[in-house]
């Protein structure tokens, strides 16, 4: 308000390119103090011995030292990449499969099995975890435990060992999120025109036939949403690891994030913490890159084909 | 549709609709067991839980366990600050992402499409990456355990702007805008007065969906509000969760009851908050 004011006498294009700059500076003001200069600082804090309280020492390339030779660092990543493709590939499958079945035609009470499975996503991360790491009990009175005891199967301590942690804490992600992206495609698959289907119930196409020539290709730029947003979401994943493991965040199941948090708010160590947040930041650069030339490769070759 | 209905209805296709059905069944009860699992635990005792077999039925302890709960952390007060951060984030987020949504769609000035573009392209960094400074400028600040910490940085929403403007830019008319212009009406009055009143249906989905995040995010507030007093729901979960003695009626009982007013709000609303999630994903 001041500023039209105080440009009372300026053009009128003045005014509300003023007024403009106005109105978006809040948001340029606040991602340079907690968006960008964080980033930065990082880069910075990565080259220092810093425990949060005494100065900062130089110490060079040390802290990526430390890290790369830390087992736990790559047993980090590597547990990333495993639990999220466990999460997120049964997730986009089974959640286009569901989505078409919501779809059909053939079915009442669709807004009833709409609401019931997209509720989980309702549910806090913190909750869910809680839920499952009960579940995934180890001792014989888990929920998991106890149904495989009645398949004469002894009991599994899920969280120690190599694949049962990244299958339960898999399982709480693929839970939490199938329901969200089932909506997703739904809603892809709701603006597929009616008469292309119709078309190829004419020409005699199965159901099968449907789904892969219709549904599918029609469906391309929701699928690739989801794989993208998924996978930024499979690198940020760390209150499963944390509340399931507890804070000692065993090897098994530790993420990146969750070794960064770890490095910083319980070992006091930031510098190193730093360190992993900028290979954390270079494995996301690389992968968004991939990311977007797959989906280029795909968009072109449909346009030839 | 009845028609239609019929006509799929006949018995040439009813195979499909049983394994149609077969399917929507069984991934509703996998979707909604552990709910089933979560209450059932939540009314027994941690004895009878560490039987085997467990429990699967109901038991008699709903409110001995919420008791045990309420002693050993501040429940309705970390409920109280999950509320107030998450509504202060939504009413802050709606106004400045609709004001600068507005500017956008309406608006011209010089650097519009750089700026625009800068916007979009901060949604792609996690915000993870910048945890350590971040944690360092709060502390610098002076605002360790102080709801300003969540509630300054949550107003950062790249993704609220690109909405904002995407739902202006195609529902307030550039007449009506000119025509104010003309009457001599601020650029703010002609955003507050004339296009807010327009996009209300704007802010309930963006809103749901501020909301909803804030309400579950976990990171931040168990870096920033160490203070048990402070603690938003989601910590103090945590915090009953790592206790000593794992009394696991006690942290489902809490679990529980953080859960059900999200499910009423949820089932209560449920069209909207589908649609609004859905739409702001399939937009961007």
């Amino acid at each position: 308000m001041e500023t039209t004011t105080k440009a009372r006498g300026l053009s009128e294009k003045k005014k509300t390119a003023l007024s403009a700059y106005l109105f978006i500076s809040p948001f340029f003001i606040l991602f340079a103090i907690f968006g960008l200069f964080p980033m930065v600082f990082s880069f910075y804090l990565s080259f220092f011995r810093w425990d949060g309280l005494s100065p900062m020492t130089y110490i060079g390339v040390r802290n990526f030292e430390l890290i790369f030779t830390d087992p736990v660092f790559f047993s980090s990543i590597l547990n990333t990449f495993i639990i999220g493709l466990m999460g997120t590939l049964p997730q986009i499958f089974i959640g286009i499969l569901l989505a078409f079945a919501l779809n059909s035609t053939l079915i009442r009470y669709r807004n009833t099995f709409r609401t019931f499975v997209f509720l989980p996503y309702i549910t806090s991360i913190v909750a869910v975890a809680i839920i499952f790491g009960v579940v995934f009990n180890n001792q014989p009175f888990g929920f998991a435990n106890y149904i495989l005891s009645t398949f004469d199967i002894g009991p599994i301590r899920w969280n120690a060992e190599y694949w049962p942690v990244k299958f339960a804490i898999a399982t709480m992600v693929f839970w939490r999120w199938v329901g969200y992206n089932t909506i997703i495609f739904l809603a892809g698959m709701q603006s597929i025109p009616k008469e292309l289907y119709e078309a190829a119930k004419i020409d005699g196409a199965t159901v099968g036939q449907q789904i892969r020539l219709i549904t599918l290709p029609m469906l391309k730029p929701i699928v690739m949403f989801v794989v993208f947003t998924a996978t930024i979401g499979s690198f940020q994943l760390f209150t499963e690891p944390l509340i399931f493991l507890g804070r000692g965040l065993r090897e098994e199941g530790i993420t990146m994030v969750a070794y960064l948090w770890r490095d910083a708010f319980v070992y006091n160590s930031f510098g190193t913490a730093s360190a992993a947040a900028i290979v954390l930041f270079f494995i996301i650069i690389a992968i968004t890159a991939i990311n977007l030339l797959i989906t280029n490769r795909l968009g072109r070759s449909k346009k030839i084909g | 549709m009845a028609k239609e209905s019929k006509e799929v209805g006949s018995s040439k296709f009813s195979y499909q609709k049983f394994f149609v059905y077969l399917f929507l069944i069984s991934g509703s009860l996998i979707s909604l067991f552990p709910f089933y699992y979560m209450f059932v635990m939540a009314t027994r005792l941690n004895r009878e839980i560490n039987q085997v077999p467990p429990p699967f039925a109901p038991g008699a302890n709903l409110v001995e366990n919420f008791q045990k709960v309420l002693s050993s952390i501040d429940f309705f007060g970390a409920m109280w600050n999950s509320f107030i951060v998450a509504s202060s984030v939504t009413v802050g987020t709606l106004f400045l992402c609709s004001l600068a949504g507005y500017t956008f769609a309406k608006l011209d000035f010089k650097g519009k499409n750089i700026l625009f573009a800068l916007i979009l392209v901060t949604m792609m960094v996690p915000p993870q990456l910048g945890l350590i400074p971040q944690y360092y400028i709060i502390t610098a600040l002076g605002w360790l355990n102080d709801f300003r910490a969540i509630i300054v940085p949550g107003l950062i929403n790249a993704f609220g702007i690109f909405w904002m403007r995407q739902y202006i830019s195609s529902s307030v008319p550039d007449e009506i805008i000119e025509a104010a212009r003309i009457d001599g009406c601020s650029h703010f009055r002609i955003y507050w007065n004339i296009s807010v009143p327009m996009i209300l249906p704007a802010f309930a989905t963006l809103g749901i969906i501020v909301f909803m995040h804030v309400w579950n995010d976990f990171l931040w507030p168990l870096v920033v509000l160490r203070d048990p007093t402070m603690h938003t729901l989601q910590v103090a979960l945590r915090a009953l969760n790592d206790a000593r003695q794992m009394d696991y009626g006690m942290i489902m009982s809490g679990t529980f009851w953080a859960t059900v007013p999200l499910i009423i709000v949820f089932l209560l609303f449920n069209r909207l908050f589908i649609q609004s999630l859905s739409e702001g994903a399939v937009k961007s």
